[in-house]
């Protein structure tokens, strides 16, 4: 066992970090600030092929692997998990599942210009009666012709309003339960698809999380991702995918907020001391700087797994339920150390505190990973 | 040892510019004598150009003993061949004991190219040039490493020894006037080839520069200055000083600052009266730019900067209240004396 | 199609190097190597002729067998091929010696251009550029801040201390490049693995190389290092620490004490 990154992991890393302190630190304050999607530094994004870091070149990605793709959502979302989580959602929510389950003609059409940065996606699954339990789902998807029209709605969708194209789950057949789920490739513009509210959120401010309205919303039938009635299948299955993204999302908020403390302290004088030469200081920062190697550790894992091993619920779950309850800890208690700057907006570790919540909650709640290892476990 | 006898004589490249010559050549000029004096030879300056001849009465009274005057249309405007070409003839022809050029983009330009033709070596960029008194071999000392070593470097099998001199480094002499040179006219065939370049146009750099290597106070900010805005309390407190502002590569890289004000071992180096270093925290490049400062006053909030460790006075702070507190009771004060 | 030379050079980032505070001594620990940033200037100019106009670009690097890496890179950012001068041979060669054998391997690749960067910053010297083009027999234009290709011609905008030449010089030439010169390109992701898991870094030693044994390493270098130290210190001053207030005060009297107000 050897855990030493090989030569181009560590230049990807070494990229990764260079790019985002040049291109993406310098906006995070103002995104979050002003709630807007950051679209300029998406485009840089596209234009250096982040946003197809895994997917084979063959189409229109990078030819990496998991490892390197979450080492960049880490590297980003050390310093704004805004465009982390972007980049993340069109990753493992759009393009995985595409390359996963899509025809060769889908993924000519769809994969390619999203693997190579022309196109945004994203994944809509949640709808307001359906968010833990998926298979409340819904909307409804009924063929006519060669066309199936969608109705019904979704909610909380990251890249929402900037996304070209969607993943969207509908139920064919509703007497079927989650086996009557399917999973459809919607593109913007399609008749009878709009958007409805922005939703106002305490982290992650800039993601463009909206909700998507399809009013007889009609897509071509070969639009089909998968076979009908793998709907629920493709989505767990993603979503397998997407919690390594956001476990490295959090691990980036984790390692960013204690980069800042470091600094901090090291600086921050309280009765003629540092306080970084407290003891308080000195073993909160400890045990915070071992549960973030600890952290990284099991994301780390779990990139390698999704890329060796048929199945990797287990190793995500873990790693995202661990990743993202220690960004928590990591931001409040670096926070803390903060003092009373700490609580305003001057200083990173505030919006970080807001940003690290998110991570326990989307893509499957830390409840829902607990019963994906306790249903391994207990099996 | 290989016989050098009949190389004799401490040459300076003469850089002009549209019939102005470059400040560093008379700071080469009185460099050069003092070299000349410990070999017992005098100093010859290498004069280029076209319609150059009236410069020559300067060059004497500054020191220079001889004047190599080589007026040739040819070098009415720099281009690297038919200047190379010009020195590398005169080297042939005179043999030089020591050759000095201006660390200037038109000496580090034309040296380099020179010491390839030639096949010697060449020494860049020296802060201190002495004569060994044993062996009679020109040290020349430079800053390595990104101006984190000292290194003497000798030539010893090659001749000329050749160096290049920042500008600002060493002193002028005194200007001795109605001091006359020789001036010997010296003729180089220039024959166009591949080598030659055209020139097609020569634009003047639009703000007329500020060369923060001749300002007597300076001002000068760093990363800890934040923004570009901020830079703006810096020209406040230059102006009553009287001085101008520079800055760290670090600021200079951030934007805040232009190219042009940039101080360290891959900018200018500074020498001025007085010397405020403003939120810089002192890496070794930017040290090596400005130690030579005569009063060096830093403010930082870090209080292990290494810029601590060369300020004749620091005071450990937030420059965003010192710096406008101290432009304050300066104007205060001035106003009062007036 | 156009060919390209870039030489690139590992450098320690000389900006994150520090003094250990107590003994005054180089913190070389830790340092980490970089592309010269000019030479990565040049590197970018000649991938952007080659996006513009179509050209071969071949980066070129003498070295340890560590700058493997910045070959890598430079492999990443979309250089077609990569050599590695390497041999104990070529050790401890001063600016002449360096550029002479640089520029026999140049010598060995198709070249219309060939690129390097004004100095590197641990060195400073700004020589291996020119002294390379009289090695090859070729025009250099130092100090370039734009470029643009015209026929069998480069049309370059050189700077000076306080003006620019635009000139016009013919192929096969030199020329040295400013950071001012562009802003270079980040490396792809695929770019790194590609250039670890596909492409080559062709190593060339000794015989490679075409060059008289009496001008390379050591042996063929006219300058020697006599001796180097570190650089003396100068005496730590006073360092205070009061409120703004009366910090100001402090300077001012300082400033009068100096007769400098």
């Amino acid at each position: 066992m050897d855990f030493k990154l090989s030569s181009e992991h560590l230049m990807a890393r070494t990229l990764f970090s260079e790019f985002a302190e040049n291109e993406i630190k310098p906006y995070a304050a103002e995104v979050d600030e002003t709630e807007e999607f950051p679209k300029g530094t998406v485009e840089k994004l596209q234009h250096y092929g982040f946003m197809g870091i895994p997917i084979p070149r063959e189409f229109g990605g990078q030819g990496c692997d998991s490892l390197t793709y979450v080492m960049c959502v880490e590297e980003i979302s050390k310093r704004c998990a805004t465009t982390g989580v972007i980049v993340s959602a069109h990753t493992s929510l759009c393009c995985d599942p595409i390359l996963k389950y899509g025809t060769p003609a889908q993924k000519e059409e769809f994969l390619k210009p999203l693997a190579s940065g022309e196109k945004l996606g994203a994944f809509a699954l949640t709808e307001p009666g359906a968010g833990t339990d998926a298979a409340g789902v819904a909307t409804k998807a009924v063929l006519e012709g060669e066309e199936y029209v969608l109705n019904g709605s979704k909610i909380f969708i990251t890249n929402g309003k900037e996304a070209d194209i969607y993943i969207i789950f509908a139920m064919t057949d509703p007497s079927k339960g989650t086996k009557g789920i399917s999973a459809f490739i919607v593109e913007k513009g399609a008749p009878g698809f709009t958007f409805g509210t922005k939703e106002k959120k305490m982290g992650i401010r800039g993601s463009s999380t909206y909700e998507l309205i399809f009013r007889d919303c009609r897509i071509p039938r070969e639009n089909m991702l998968g076979a009908e009635g793998k709907g629920f299948s493709i989505a767990m299955g993603t979503l397998d995918g997407g919690r390594i993204g956001i476990a490295a999302q959090a691990l980036g908020i984790a390692e960013g907020a204690l980069e800042a403390t470091v600094a901090y302290v090291k600086q921050r004088k309280q009765f003629g001391r540092t306080i970084a030469q407290f003891q308080n200081t000195q073993f909160t920062m400890a045990d915070l700087a071992a549960k973030v190697e600890a952290a990284k550790l099991l994301v780390y894992k779990a990139a390698y797994a999704k890329d060796t091993q048929k199945r990797y619920s287990v190793e995500a779950a873990m790693a995202k339920l661990f990743a993202a309850e220690t960004a928590m800890e990591v931001t409040t208690k670096c926070v803390q150390l903060h003092g009373g700057y700490g609580y305003t907006r001057e200083y990173a570790v505030e919006r970080m505190m807001r940003d690290a919540k998110i991570t326990e909650i989307y893509e499957g709640t830390s409840e829902v990973q607990r019963m994906v290892i306790a249903g391994s476990l207990l099996n | 040892m290989k016989e050098f006898s009949e190389y004799k004589g401490v040459y300076v490249f003469v850089q002009q510019v549209e019939g102005v010559i470059a400040p560093v050549s008379f700071e080469l000029i009185g460099k050069a004598k003092e070299l000349a004096k410990a070999l017992n030879t005098s100093v010859f300056a290498v004069l280029c150009g076209y319609k150059v001849e009236a410069l020559a009465d300067e060059l004497g009274e500054y020191g220079a003993d001889t004047v190599v005057l080589i007026d040739d249309p040819a070098l009415a405007t720099y281009t690297t061949e038919p200047y190379a070409h010009a020195i590398h003839s005169a080297i042939e022809f005179f043999k030089p004991e020591i050759f000095l050029y201006g660390a200037t983009t038109i000496g580090r330009d034309l040296a380099p190219r020179v010491s390839a033709r030639v096949h010697t070596g060449l020494t860049a960029d020296c802060t201190k040039l002495e004569i060994d008194a044993e062996t009679g071999r020109l040290l020349m000392t430079r800053p390595a490493f990104g101006g984190n070593l000292m290194a003497t470097i000798v030539c010893p099998d090659f001749r000329p020894q050749m160096a290049t001199v920042r500008p600002g480094v060493m002193q002028k002499a005194e200007r001795e006037e109605g001091r006359r040179a020789r001036v010997l006219p010296f003729g180089v065939k220039f024959e166009k080839n591949d080598l030659y370049i055209e020139v097609l146009d020569v634009i003047k750099k639009m703000n007329e520069s500020v060369d923060i290597s001749q300002a007597d106070i300076l001002v000068s900010g760093g990363r800890g200055m934040g923004s570009k805005e901020n830079f703006q309390m810096l020209y406040d407190l230059a102006e009553v000083l009287g001085g101008r502002v520079s800055a760290s590569r670090a600021a200079v890289d951030a934007g805040w600052a232009d190219k042009e004000l940039q101080v360290g071992q891959t900018g200018k180096t500074v020498r001025p009266k007085l010397y405020i270093a403003v939120g810089i925290s002192g890496a070794i490049q930017h040290i090596a730019g400005m130690e030579e400062s005569d009063l060096i006053i830093a403010i930082n909030r870090d209080e292990t900067a290494p810029i601590f460790n060369i300020a004749d006075y620091g005071v450990v702070g937030d420059l965003n209240k010192v710096v406008p507190m101290l432009t304050e009771k300066i104007r205060a004060m001035k106003e009062k004396q007036e | 199609m156009l060919n390209i030379v870039v030489c690139i050079k590992q450098v320690p980032d000389t900006n994150e190097v520090r003094l250990d505070p107590k003994t005054g001594t180089l913190i070389r620990e830790g340092v980490p190597s970089i592309m010269n940033p000019d030479d990565k200037a040049g590197l970018e100019a000649a991938l952007r002729i080659k996006d513009e106009l179509g050209a071969v670009v071949r980066a070129v690097s003498m070295g340890p067998a560590q700058a493997d890496a910045v070959l890598r890179e430079a492999l990443a950012m979309g250089a077609d091929e990569a050599y590695l001068i390497s041999d104990r041979a070529f050790g401890g060669a001063d600016t002449w010696a360096t550029s002479s054998t640089l520029a026999a391997a140049v010598s060995r690749l198709p070249h219309d251009i060939v690129f390097t960067g004004r100095q590197a910053i641990d060195g400073d010297t700004a020589q291996v550029g020119p002294q390379m083009a009289e090695h090859l027999g070729i025009p250099n234009v130092s100090y370039a801040e734009e470029i643009r290709v015209v026929g069998d011609s480069l049309i370059v905008k050189r700077q000076f201390e306080s003006s620019y030449q635009v000139v016009r010089v013919k192929m096969p030439c030199l020329v040295t490049a400013l950071t001012e010169l562009n802003r270079p390109r980040y490396m792809t992701p695929g770019g790194i693995f590609s250039a670890y898991r596909e492409k080559q870094v062709t190593v060339w030693t000794r015989p490679d190389v075409p060059v008289d044994d009496s001008n390379i390493g050591l042996k063929g270098s006219p300058t020697r290092v006599k001796e180097s130290f570190p650089k003396p210190l100068k005496g730590k001053g006073e360092v205070v620490t009061m409120d703004a207030e009366a910090e100001a005060d402090y300077l001012v009297a300082k400033l009068r004490e100096k007769f400098v107000i």
